[in-house]
């Protein structure tokens, strides 16, 4: 026992957010009878959320430098805005739109990155001007209008779910998505296997190693979740189109961080600037590629978004960008910089994501909802602190 | 001179750090009305005993016991040691830019009733104090209009201000031309003479400390090796001379400390010629001056001089063109101009630069001792744009292993390591670039003496392997027990050129002071 209170104060950080997150939800899901856990309600819940999640990932490389992005809702706004003038009013190819509207989302980026990194202006500044110039620019080009209604191809993303080849299972009353069960069945087999394979190589090297059996109830934790996920998700339609893209971002940008050298040099800058930059990391182009990198999902969130309420509007987007920063300092980013990981931030996302659903179900007003997300930040990075000034006495 | 009470007494000061005692078993007596000179070269201990001395370091974390006009001081920070009447002035000057005079003066300690300014009072209690330093000026003007001369003299005024009966001033005229500097020394002895204020005195210069000084203190190696009473003749001339200073500061042995190293020596690998770079904060001032060095394959050549003189300086430009500003001049690896203007290209050609800082610019304190030793050239590891783990576990294994850095793992965080073992990690971290040329800078700087002898075998083993070593260091012993050649430095020039195995330390520190 005592080991297990030692191990859980050792790793308290990394597995206080998982836990939070389970703990959340299984709350709710008494508090609320049940419907938190309805088909319907998780794929909503993955539906609300995404466009936050995405600008999460993207944000969470900016907190590794020790800056945010206060931009990303307007960009969202002024690309939504675009997508609805080439779409709705030019009536274009939705395609070659959606390709358009990612280019200029790197433009943007490229634009912002440009003034952060080479004319080193800090970029809270230059972002809080891009939040100020694409709200703006956003209002200009839909000259106040809403635009609506968008092609079917568009709306998809945000609206599909996969297909199934295999045409479904009828269980009683309920189809069940074989194609769905079938991936989160590999995607369970495909972690089983990688911890084993992690676990072999820390054996190896002699790294500090979980005991066996909290290793397993960990390993064995994470399975049955997906996998019931899966199932919920099969019950329903399927996975939606969005969680296959968000699950396609957070594996992509999780391995870009932590297995390339791009992803090292991004944590060495936010770990040490100028160590990084004597070390041979050219920062200046680190911290250009970074915000290019925010703006090009923040593209990608606003079409995510648009395709779902499948209308542009000049309101779109707005907070946005303080519900991504709240999901990384939630998921374990340090303010300083240098800490932090992409599931991490996806977590964090969640759990506020979990708060709001559940808080809506129950009927907490959404004032209220604020305020309290608003102490779960508060109380994250307090801990955040107060763990960390624990542990470097101890040290 | 009669009435000379003890002012402040400091007893068996003792103060450690990780790893190192800065401070081990120093007394100091500064008597009322005594301008009281403490020298020593860089890292001797004096600053460190000046904050034992001003509540920086709060009683408790040192040993030994502080008397203050016969009172136990127990200062928990540097309020309550101003309180008490001890200011020190700092090195960096600590004036706010934008306010006037008569505010940077009476900062944190208003002319206020009722929380509201009488500026007033202000002004003038600031006149008063300013005559007193002898400074001109309208107490309106915003200190950034001012000179460094007389931004000095401002806070000379804010510390009489305080009703200070000692002050301390922390190299005062480093950045003084002569004129100010003497203007300085005139008004320090002065408040001597007329109000018995006190002053201790650390400063490099010792023609000034030789000039003004009633006592002076040598330290060395953390411990108050002597203290000179200077008695004057009637035309002012002391009775202790510059040299008998350098003795007390240098007369140090250097014992086995220092392993030898015979290998042969090769054709010159590494020059800097006719290399010059401005002060990046003020671009008219030439801060290195026609520098050429060269440095042979498997030698060791050391870069003596006193902080400021432009050795880091002259290491960070060369390499990467990573300080500085209008650069001219060349680099030359065997013989051929390189290509080192950034830092990449300067890893990508094998030159290394092991710095200073150890915390600030060697390591990320928060990463691990593996992705400290990789970050320099993760390139060696990466197959298509991924990390090899295993190689890159392996590599790090191997060079812990190699420079005996201590570490449960290697994933441990650096920045829990002692400073012996940081230094280590640091020159793993370029050794694994590849280097054939390696600037050290301070390489043994606040690491204990055991570790310092791990360095020093492992520079002879990489001198050994053809590398050319340029060794900066502020320890001179150091530098002469490990370099085959020696350049020395002074103001941003090379001053002299010295054999490594003749030269004294008296040599070299006639030649920084001569220049």
């Amino acid at each position: 026992m005592n080991s297990l209170i030692a191990i859980m104060k050792k790793n308290v950080r990394q597995y206080m957010m998982v836990i939070a997150l389970a703990v959340a939800m299984i709350a709710f899901g008494f508090l609320t009878d049940g419907i938190f856990f309805r088909p319907v309600n998780l794929t909503n819940l993955v539906l609300q959320n995404s466009y936050v999640l995405i600008l999460a990932v993207g944000m969470l490389l900016c907190t590794l430098t020790g800056n945010v992005d206060l931009s990303v809702g307007s960009i969202v706004c002024f690309i939504g805005a675009l997508c609805g003038v080439m779409m709705v009013d030019l009536q274009w190819n939705p395609y070659v739109a959606m390709l358009l509207a990612i280019i200029v989302g790197v433009l943007i980026g490229m634009w912002q990155g440009f003034w952060i990194a080479f004319v080193n202006v800090p970029p809270f500044i230059a972002t809080l001007a891009g939040m100020l110039v694409f709200r703006g620019l956003g209002q200009v080009i839909m000259k106040g209008q809403t635009k609506a209604p968008f092609p079917r191809e568009f709306q998809v993303i945000s609206s599909g779910y996969i297909p199934d080849p295999f045409g479904g299972a009828v269980v009683g009353t309920t189809t069940l998505h074989l194609f769905t069960l079938l991936i989160g069945s590999i995607i369970v087999a495909l972690i089983i296997f990688g911890e084993i394979k992690k676990r072999r190589k820390q054996q190896q090297y002699g790294f500090d190693l979980l005991p066996t059996g909290i290793w397993l109830a960990k390993v064995l934790f994470i399975a049955a979740a997906l996998l019931a996920f899966t199932v919920v998700f099969a019950v329903y339609r399927g996975f939606p189109n969005i969680l296959v893209l968000l699950g396609i971002l957070v594996v992509g940008y999780q391995f870009v961080a932590s297995k390339t050298v791009q992803g090292r040099h991004i944590y060495a800058l936010g770990g040490n600037r100028k160590a990084a930059e004597l070390s041979g990391v050219k920062v200046r182009w680190v911290m250009f590629w970074i915000y290019t990198n925010m703006a090009l999902l923040a593209a990608v969130a606003a079409m995510v978004f648009t395709a779902r309420l499948n209308s542009a509007t000049p309101k779109a987007g707005q907070g946005f960008e303080m519900d991504a920063i709240a999901a990384c300092y939630v998921g374990g980013s340090a303010v300083s910089g240098g800490v932090g990981t992409v599931i991490g931030a996806v977590v964090g996302g969640l759990f506020i994501g979990v708060l709001n659903n559940g808080m809506s179900i129950i009927g907490i007003s959404t004032d209220w909802q604020q305020a309290i997300k608003g102490f779960v930040l508060l109380a994250a990075v307090a801990f955040d602190l107060y763990s960390k000034s624990r542990s470097s006495k101890v040290a | 001179m009669a009435d000379r009470s003890t002012l402040l007494s400091m007893k068996h000061i003792t103060k450690s750090f990780p790893g190192v005692k800065a401070l081990d078993d120093v007394s100091l007596d500064v008597k009322t009305a005594q301008i009281h000179a403490l020298v020593g070269e860089n890292g001797a201990g004096k600053t460190t005993l000046m904050k034992v001395l001003s509540g920086v370091y709060p009683y408790g974390t040192y040993e030994g016991d502080i008397f203050f006009e016969g009172t136990h001081c127990t200062f928990a920070n540097i309020n309550q040691s101003e309180r008490a009447g001890i200011v020190i002035i700092h090195q960096e000057l600590a004036l706010s830019p934008y306010l006037s005079i008569a505010e940077n003066m009476f900062i944190g300690d208003e002319r206020a009733k009722y929380n509201i300014i009488n500026w007033d009072k202000t002004r003038e209690d600031a006149l008063e104090y300013m005559k007193l330093v002898g400074l001109n000026e309208n107490p309106n003007l915003p200190v950034n209009k001012l000179g460094v001369g007389k931004q000095q003299m401002v806070e000379i005024a804010k510390a009489l201000a305080k009703h200070a009966k000692l002050l301390i001033l922390d190299e005062p005229t480093s950045a003084l031309n002569e004129k100010d500097s003497a203007h300085l020394l005139e008004i320090l002895k002065e408040l001597r003479d007329t109000n018995n204020i006190s002053s201790v005195l650390i400063s490099h210069k010792l023609n000034e400390v030789a000039a003004v000084a009633d006592s002076i203190t040598i330290l060395r190696d953390g411990r108050a090796i002597e203290t000179l009473e200077v008695e004057r003749d009637q035309n002012g001339t002391a009775s202790i001379s510059e040299d008998r200073i350098v003795k007390g500061m240098v007369g140090r042995e250097i014992t086995e400390m220092y392993p030898k190293r015979d290998n042969p020596i090769g054709d010159v690998l590494f020059e800097i010629k006719e290399w010059t770079v401005s002060n990046p904060d003020n671009p008219e001032r030439k801060k290195l001056d026609g520098v050429n060095v060269t440095v042979r394959a498997g030698e060791v050549v050391g870069l003596a001089g006193l902080v400021g003189a432009g050795r880091t300086e002259l290491a960070m430009s060369v390499f990467g063109r990573s300080y500085g500003e209008n650069i001219s001049g060349k680099t030359l690896i065997e013989g051929k101009e390189v290509d080192i203007t950034t830092i990449p290209k300067a890893i990508a050609h094998g030159v290394a630069y092991v710095p200073e800082d150890r915390k600030e610019h060697g390591l990320v304190m928060i990463q691990n001792v593996k992705e400290n030793i990789t970050i320099a050239k993760l390139e060696k590891l990466t197959k298509m744009a991924t990390i090899n783990e295993h190689e890159e576990n392996m590599v790090a294994e191997e060079y812990c292993k190699r420079l005996n850095v201590k570490t449960p793992t290697i994933l441990q965080t650096t920045g829990n390591l002692s400073g012996g073992n940081q230094q280590k990690v640091v020159l793993s971290k370029w050794l694994f670039s590849d280097p054939r040329v390696l600037l050290l800078d301070e390489p043994t700087r606040g690491i204990d003496v055991g570790a310092k002898h791990e360095i020093y075998l492992i520079i002879n083993a990489l001198a050994a392997e053809g590398m050319a070593c340029l060794l900066i260091s502020s320890e001179m012993p150091e530098i002469i027990g490990m370099s085959d050649r020696i350049y020395v430095m002074s103001e941003g020039r090379i001053t002299a050129e010295l054999e490594g195995k003749t030269a004294t330390q008296e040599e070299i520190m006639r030649n920084i002071l001569n220049n």
